[in-house]
C-alpha cells in the first residue's frame, strides 16, 4: 500500500492528541509514515506511541534550527524527506504553524493544498476531505488534482484509535536552504491544568456576560467540576478578562467538543465559526432574543451568575 | 521604504453567503467588503510607515471589479496609492494559483516590507503569506501579535500555540499581523475625500506575463466535487429560568450521558 506522510506535532516531550487522530485518518488512506522533527532526547518516545497508533516508519530529524527559526527548516525537512519516499498523501495538524509548513511544502512538491478538513476518505482520484466552510453553514467535499495531496486537518476530526505497527526509526540529515525569521526568544505557554481547549471533549466559555475577570469563576467552576476546558468570545478576551489563548472563534480557536456551553455569549456569526460543529450545544443568556438560542439543543433564559453555581452543585452532587 | 499591503475584497460575513454554480464563492449577487482581517494589514502599514521617514503604503488586491471598493477604504484609511490586478480568468483561482499572481504583482510593483493579513475571512487558509515569502525567496514573519520595523529589520511577537515567540528578520520580508495588533482606525471625512484622487493602477494577466491557462478553475490544483448546505439545527429546548434553571440543565446534561 502507498505511504501517507504525517507531521507529528509535539510539545514538552510528548505527542500531540491531533497527531493521534492524523495516524488514525492516515490508515484509512494507506500505511502512515510518521516524520518527527526536534524532538531531541524525547524522539525515540514520541516514535514508540506513533507506532502504536500504526506508523510503518517513523523518519525523524534533529536541527537547533527546528527551534531558532520560523517555519522554513521544518518546511526543508518534510519536502526532503516527502521526496525520497513519494507518499500517496501528507497530512499536518491545522495549526497556524502546521498550515504554514504544508503550503510551502507543497508548493516546493508541486502538490495542490487543502486546509482544515475536518474528514478524509479514500477516493476514486486520491483522498476526498471535507471542509466545514463559510462558519459551518456548508460542506465542502475537495480533492487534490496535481501533485500528492498535502491536507492539513484539524483537531477532534475522528477519535484516535490505536493499531500497533513496527515504526522501524530512521534517521535522517537535512539539508537547510536558509532565509527564514530568526527566534530570538521563547516564551513557553503555561499550562493551566485543564484540558487542552482544541481536544478537550467539553468546553464551558463564557463572554461579555460574565462582566468582569473575577466573573469567569463561576465558569471556571463549571469546567473543573466537567472537567472541561474554558473558553471565551473575543468580547471577553477583548475587555482583558481572559487570555487571548483561550478565545473560540474564528481568529481565536476552533473547537468541535462532544458538548459546547456558553454563558453570557450572543452567538454573533464569528463566534460560531469557532464552535458550531460542536455535537451539543448549551446556553445560558438573560436575553431570550440572543441569536445563540438558534444553534441550542438547550438553552436557558436566565442570569449565568444564578444558573451555573446551581449546575455546578448539581453536577458535584451527581458525581458524588 | 516600499510598503505594500496584501488586501482581499470577501463577502460580508454578517450576510448570506454562498457559492455559485460553477463551485466558486458568489461574489457577484452578495455584498462585499475589505475583509475585516486585512484592516489591521492596512493599519500596522501606516503605524510602520509614520515611524519611517520617507516610507510609502501601497494597498495590492486580486479581485472583480467590485474589489475596487476594498482598494477604496484602505487608501481613505491613509494608503497612498493602490494596484489591482483584475482579470476574467482568474476566476476560480486555488490559493496556490493567487499566490503566483499576487507574487508577480509584488515583483513588478516593488517592495521592501509585503503585509498581509492573518487569513481571509471567506477562505480563511491563513497560508498566503507563507506561499509568497516561498515564491519571493524572502523570510516569512508571520502571525505577528506585535511588530516593529527600525532601520532595515522587522521584529515581532508570535504566539503560537505552544510558546510565544519574539522573531526577526531583515528586509525584504513578508509579515502577516493578528486582530491582536491593534484597532485599525476608521477612515476621516478628510481621508475618504483624499482617497478618491489617489492612483489606483489597474493590470491584467497579460502585464504579469502569466498564462491564463496556469489559473482560475482550469489552473488549480484543487477540484471541489460537492457543496452541501449544512442541516439547520433542529430546535432545541428553551427554558426560562425560575429558581431551578440550572437543576434542569443538569437533568438534560445528565440525560445526554454527560454527567
Ligand atoms: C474579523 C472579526 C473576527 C472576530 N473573531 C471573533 C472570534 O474569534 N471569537 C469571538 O467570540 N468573536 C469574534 N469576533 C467578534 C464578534 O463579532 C462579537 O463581537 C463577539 O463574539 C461578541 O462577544 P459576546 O457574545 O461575548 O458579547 P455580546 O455580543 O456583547 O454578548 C453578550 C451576551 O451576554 C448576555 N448577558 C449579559 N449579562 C448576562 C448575565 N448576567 N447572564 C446571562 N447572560 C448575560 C447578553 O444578553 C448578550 O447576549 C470577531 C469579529 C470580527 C469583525
Ligand atoms: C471556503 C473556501 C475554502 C477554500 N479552500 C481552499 C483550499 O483548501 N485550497 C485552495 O488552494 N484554495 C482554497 N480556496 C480558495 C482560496 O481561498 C483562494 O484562492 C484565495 O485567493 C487565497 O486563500 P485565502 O483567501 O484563504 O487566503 P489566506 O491565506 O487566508 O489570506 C491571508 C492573507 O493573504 C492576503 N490575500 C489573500 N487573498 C488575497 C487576494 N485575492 N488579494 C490580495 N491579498 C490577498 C490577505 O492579506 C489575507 O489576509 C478556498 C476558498 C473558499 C472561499
Amino acid at each position: 500500500m502507498s505511504e501517507i506522510l504525517v507531521l507529528v506535532d509535539h510539545a514538552d516531550g510528548q505527542i500531540r492528541k491531533p497527531a493521534l487522530e492524523l495516524l488514525t485518518l492516515a490508515r484509512r488512506l494507506g500505511t502512515p509514515a510518521a516524520v518527527v522533527l526536534g524532538a531531541g532526547d524525547s524522539a525515540p518516545a514520541i516514535a514508540a506511541k506513533a507506532a502504536e497508533y500504526g506508523a510503518a516508519t517513523v523518519h525523524t530529524a534533529d536541527a537547533d534550527e527546528f527551534t531558532t527559526q520560523l517555519v522554513v527548516p521544518k518546511v526543508d525537512a518534510l519536502t526532503q524527506i516527502a521526496k525520497a519516499l513519494n507518499p500517496a498523501a501528507i497530512l499536518i495538524t491545522s495549526s497556524g504553524e502546521g498550515k504554514e509548513i504544508a503550503a510551502r511544502t507543497a508548493l516546493r512538491l508541486g502538490s495542490g493544498i487543502i486546509t482544515d478538513a475536518v474528514d478524509l476518505e479514500p477516493g476514486d482520484n486520491g483522498p476526498v476531505a471535507t471542509q466545514s466552510v463559510f462558519a459551518a453553514s456548508y460542506q465542502v467535499k475537495s480533492t487534490v488534482t496535481h501533485g500528492a495531496p498535502v491536507i492539513t486537518v484539524k483537531p477532534n476530526a475522528v477519535a484516535p484509535e490505536p493499531a500497533p505497527a513496527a515504526g522501524t526509526v530512521e534517521s535522517v540529515t537535512v539539508a537547510l536552504t536558509g532565509n527564514a525569521a530568526t527566534v530570538t526568544a521563547r516564551t513557553p505557554r503555561v499550562s493551566s491544568g485543564r484540558p487542552e481547549l482544541t481536544e478537550a471533549a467539553i468546553v464551558v466559555s463564557g463572554g461579555r456576560g460574565v462582566g468582569a475577570a473575577d466573573g469567569f469563576t463561576v465558569v471556571e467552576d463549571l469546567a473543573d467540576a466537567l472537567g472541561a476546558a474554558v473558553g471565551a468570545s473575543r468580547a471577553a478576551v477583548d475587555a482583558g478578562w481572559y487570555p487571548h489563548t483561550n478565545q473560540v472563534g474564528q481568529t481565536g480557536k476552533q473547537v468541535s467538543p462532544q458538548l459546547y456551553i456558553a454563558a453570557g455569549i450572543s452567538g454573533a456569526i464569528q463566534h460560531r465559526a469557532g464552535m458550531q460543529t460542536s455535537k451539543t450545544i448549551v446556553a445560558v443568556n438573560k436575553d431570550p432574543e440572543a441569536p445563540i438560542f438558534d444553534l441550542v439543543d438547550y438553552g436557558v433564559v436566565g442570569d449565568l451568575f444564578t444558573v451555573l453555581p446551581q449546575l455546578t452543585g448539581e453536577v458535584k452532587a451527581r458525581k458524588g | 521604504m516600499r510598503i505594500v499591503v496584501c488586501v482581499k475584497y470577501v463577502p460580508d460575513a454578517t450576510g448570506d453567503r454562498r457559492f455559485a454554480d460553477d463551485t466558486t464563492t458568489d461574489r457577484e449577487g452578495v455584498d462585499g467588503l475589505l475583509s475585516e482581517l486585512d484592516e489591521y494589514g492596512v493599519e500596522q502599514a501606516l503605524r510602520i510607515a509614520e515611524a519611517n521617514e520617507g516610507a510609502e503604503v501601497t494597498v495590492l488586491t486580486v479581485g472583480p471589479d467590485d474589489a475596487k471598493d476594498a482598494l477604496r477604504k484602505a487608501l481613505s484609511m491613509g494608503a497612498d496609492k493602490a494596484v489591482h490586478v483584475n482579470d476574467d480568468d482568474v476566476h476560480g483561482s486555488d490559493v496556490i494559483a493567487t499566490s503566483a499572481i499576487l507574487a508577480a504583482a509584488l515583483t513588478r510593483t516593488g517592495f521592501d516590507l509585503v503585509v498581509c493579513g492573518m487569513a481571509s475571512t471567506d477562505g480563511t487558509m491563513g497560508v498566503l503569506p507563507a506561499l509568497l515569502a516561498e515564491r519571493l525567496d524572502i523570510p516569512q514573519a508571520t502571525l505577528l501579535s506585535e511588530v516593529a520595523v527600525t532601520g532595515t529589520t522587522v521584529t515581532g511577537r508570535r504566539d503560537g500555540d505552544a510558546a510565544s515567540e519574539q522573531v526577526r528578520a531583515a528586509l525584504p520580508a513578508v509579515i502577516s499581523v493578528t486582530d491582536q495588533s491593534g484597532e485599525a482606525r476608521y477612515p476621516s471625512f478628510k481621508g475618504i475625500m483624499a482617497a478618491k484622487k489617489k492612483p489606483v493602477t489597474s493590470l491584467d494577466l497579460d502585464d504579469l506575463d502569466i498564462d491564463a491557462d496556469t489559473v482560475g478553475l482550469t489552473g488549480a490544483w484543487t477540484k471541489v466535487e460537492q457543496i452541501t448546505a449544512r442541516p439547520a439545527r433542529t430546535k432545541g429546548t428553551i427554558v426560562t429560568d425560575e429558581g431551578d434553571g440550572g437543576k434542569q440543565l443538569a437533568t438534560f446534561l445528565a440525560d445526554q450521558k454527560f454527567i
